[in-house]
């Protein structure tokens, strides 16, 4: 199973391995992972699950939804080239080491 | 007597009740927490339980909200399928249904609400189903599908939020279905006219039987089971299920009785404060005390997180004023309604985008400032408004409803400015 490594607002690191089919927002979730807050539960509706993929992986996800590059014009916390949602990212098998930052703020 | 070593508690183990241990954790507090929930579920998230939850109920662990290991790493302990009977202030104590009492150095209210009861003849009869927890939407889906398979009619009674995500969820499952709502429209207490007659236009679209006026009398059946719903204007309407959906009241029984300042909910300020500074409250189950008097009382996520987050810095002694504008959202087929502000006191409505689709949002003015917009379909203006409104922006209705306007260069030209407690 694909592990994804997260990297909290504070810089202390965390590797989760989650199923595939997973978002990394529910893995994040379930191991209390700090820098998230997913309110609206992987809706799409909140951008409060907001995070900064780390090198290499950005090209290598699917590309976001227009509703998620809309929701992204206006997250709490700066946005970033790399900025996506991370109820949005499914993990899969390909994505074995992805690695995410939470921003400092998400609301 | 406030014993300092005592754990904080939290009552009730909902959105609130987890944030308020989180933020709690957060801010530093190292002492016991104990949350305490009276389902057996560990923590679940509500909202999808009136959306996709009706379409395919899944694993349990797609609606938690903080998995076990969450907690455990917070050092936040559960205890669930516990009912508190009291809160005893005077000792500091919660009494429970068993018998058991617990010490507190500071508690927190996240009691909820409960769904408002149809005060009807037969409104007791089986198959009249109401929507608050995981076992309601169980019994909710289970009830359409049946339906939709038996080819029985689906009747909802109450054309707001729940009434209507229900109403869709039933026509995707292949049910027909009636939705008796007693105003003239829909979503009347929080949206303008043109919103309703947007979701109107929608929902008989997809077939959804709409009947306005209707007044309730009474609920018949036979063998125990509801099969039918009469109405004032003589009309009777077969009925399959049942689903009320006419709102929810803010459960503050445990606070009322021990004295709390109560309004139709737990009255608190900006601060999450009760009346009773060792006790904070949050979320559906608050009525909150605005600056400028009125109360104001909110079913939504956000203001269970944000209020939340307020109570658990109040209960460490310091102030965090929640004063973001309110946001909800709510799923009917393929439209995604935002909503941002409260539009109430409005004097009025201008619209950006194409409503016949519908895909637009509805800016809400009163005396020439932006107080809510609702967005259909339409994230980016969503998104946009509520950052103007955290920022006590405005557009003017002109700008709002020229769709060349671009409402970002409104924040642009205000930055830096940031939202204190956004």
């Amino acid at each position: 199973m694909p592990q994804v490594t997260y990297i909290e607002p504070g810089g202390a690191t965390r590797t989760l391995t989650l199923a595939a089919g997973t978002s990394v927002m529910r893995g994040a979730v379930d191991a209390g992972v700090d820098g998230i807050e997913a309110q609206c539960g992987g809706n799409c509706a909140c951008a409060t699950c907001h995070c900064y993929v780390q090198d290499p992986w950005l090209d290598k996800l699917p590309p976001p939804s227009d509703d998620e590059t809309l929701m992204l014009t206006n997250v709490a916390a700066e946005r970033r080239p790399n900025s996506r949602l991370s109820c949005q990212l499914i993990v899969e098998p390909g994505l074995d080491g992805l690695s995410v930052r939470f921003p400092d703020r998400q609301s | 007597m406030v014993d300092s070593q005592a754990p904080i508690l939290i009552v009730g183990a909902g959105q609130a009740g987890v944030q308020i241990a989180e933020t709690l954790r957060q801010e530093g507090y190292t002492g016991d927490l104990l949350l305490i929930g009276n389902e057996v579920h560990p923590p679940y998230q509500r909202p999808p339980l009136s959306k996709k939850w009706l379409l395919e109920p899944g694993a349990l662990s797609a609606l938690s909200l903080r998995g076990a290991d969450a907690l455990v790493r917070r050092r936040i302990e559960l205890k669930l399928d516990t009912e508190v009977t009291a809160i005893d202030r005077a000792a500091s104590r919660l009494r429970f249904a068993n018998g058991e009492q617990l010490a507190y150095s500071k508690l927190a209210l996240a009691t909820g609400a409960l769904a408002r009861a149809l005060a009807l003849p037969g409104a007791s009869l089986g198959q009249v189903l109401s929507l608050r927890s995981i076992a309601d939407s169980g019994a909710i889906s289970a009830a359409l599908r049946r339906c939709a398979t038996e080819g029985r009619p689906v009747v909802v009674i109450g054309g707001g939020f729940i009434g209507l995500e229900v109403a869709a969820s039933a026509r995707k499952l292949g049910a027909a279905v009636t939705v008796l709502e007693g105003l003239p429209r829909l979503m009347s207490r929080v949206t303008a006219p043109i919103v309703s007659e947007a979701f109107e236009r929608v929902h008989r679209a997809h077939g959804v039987e709409l009947v306005f006026n209707a007044q309730v009398t009474q609920l018949r059946g036979s063998a125990g089971c509801v099969e039918s719903v009469c109405t004032a204007d003589g009309r009777e309407y077969a009925a399959g299920c049942v689903v009320v959906g006419i709102g929810v009241v803010p459960d503050d029984r445990l606070a009322a009785a021990a004295g709390l300042a109560c309004d139709r909910g737990i009255l608190v300020d900006e601060c999450a404060r009760t009346s009773d500074p060792s006790i904070a409250a949050a979320g559906d189950c608050t009525a909150r005390r605005l600056a400028d008097g009125r109360l104001l009382r909110l079913e939504s996520v956000q203001n269970a997180v944000e209020q939340a987050k307020s109570a658990a810095v109040a209960l460490l002694g310091r102030e965090r004023p929640f004063r973001a504008a309110p946001w909800f959202w709510s799923d009917q087929y393929d439209i995604k309604l935002q909503m941002v502000g409260l539009s109430h006191g409005y004097d009025q409505v201008v619209t950006r985008g194409d409503v016949q689709k519908p895909a637009f949002s509805a800016f809400y003015f009163q005396a020439g400032r932006l107080i809510a917009v609702d967005s259909l379909s339409r994230v980016q203006d969503h998104m946009q408004s509520k950052r103007l409104l955290d920022h006590g922006l405005s557009p003017t209705p002109e700008q709002a409803a020229d769709p060349l306007f671009d409402l970002q260069s409104l924040l642009r030209e205000a930055k830096p400015a940031t939202a204190d407690g956004a």
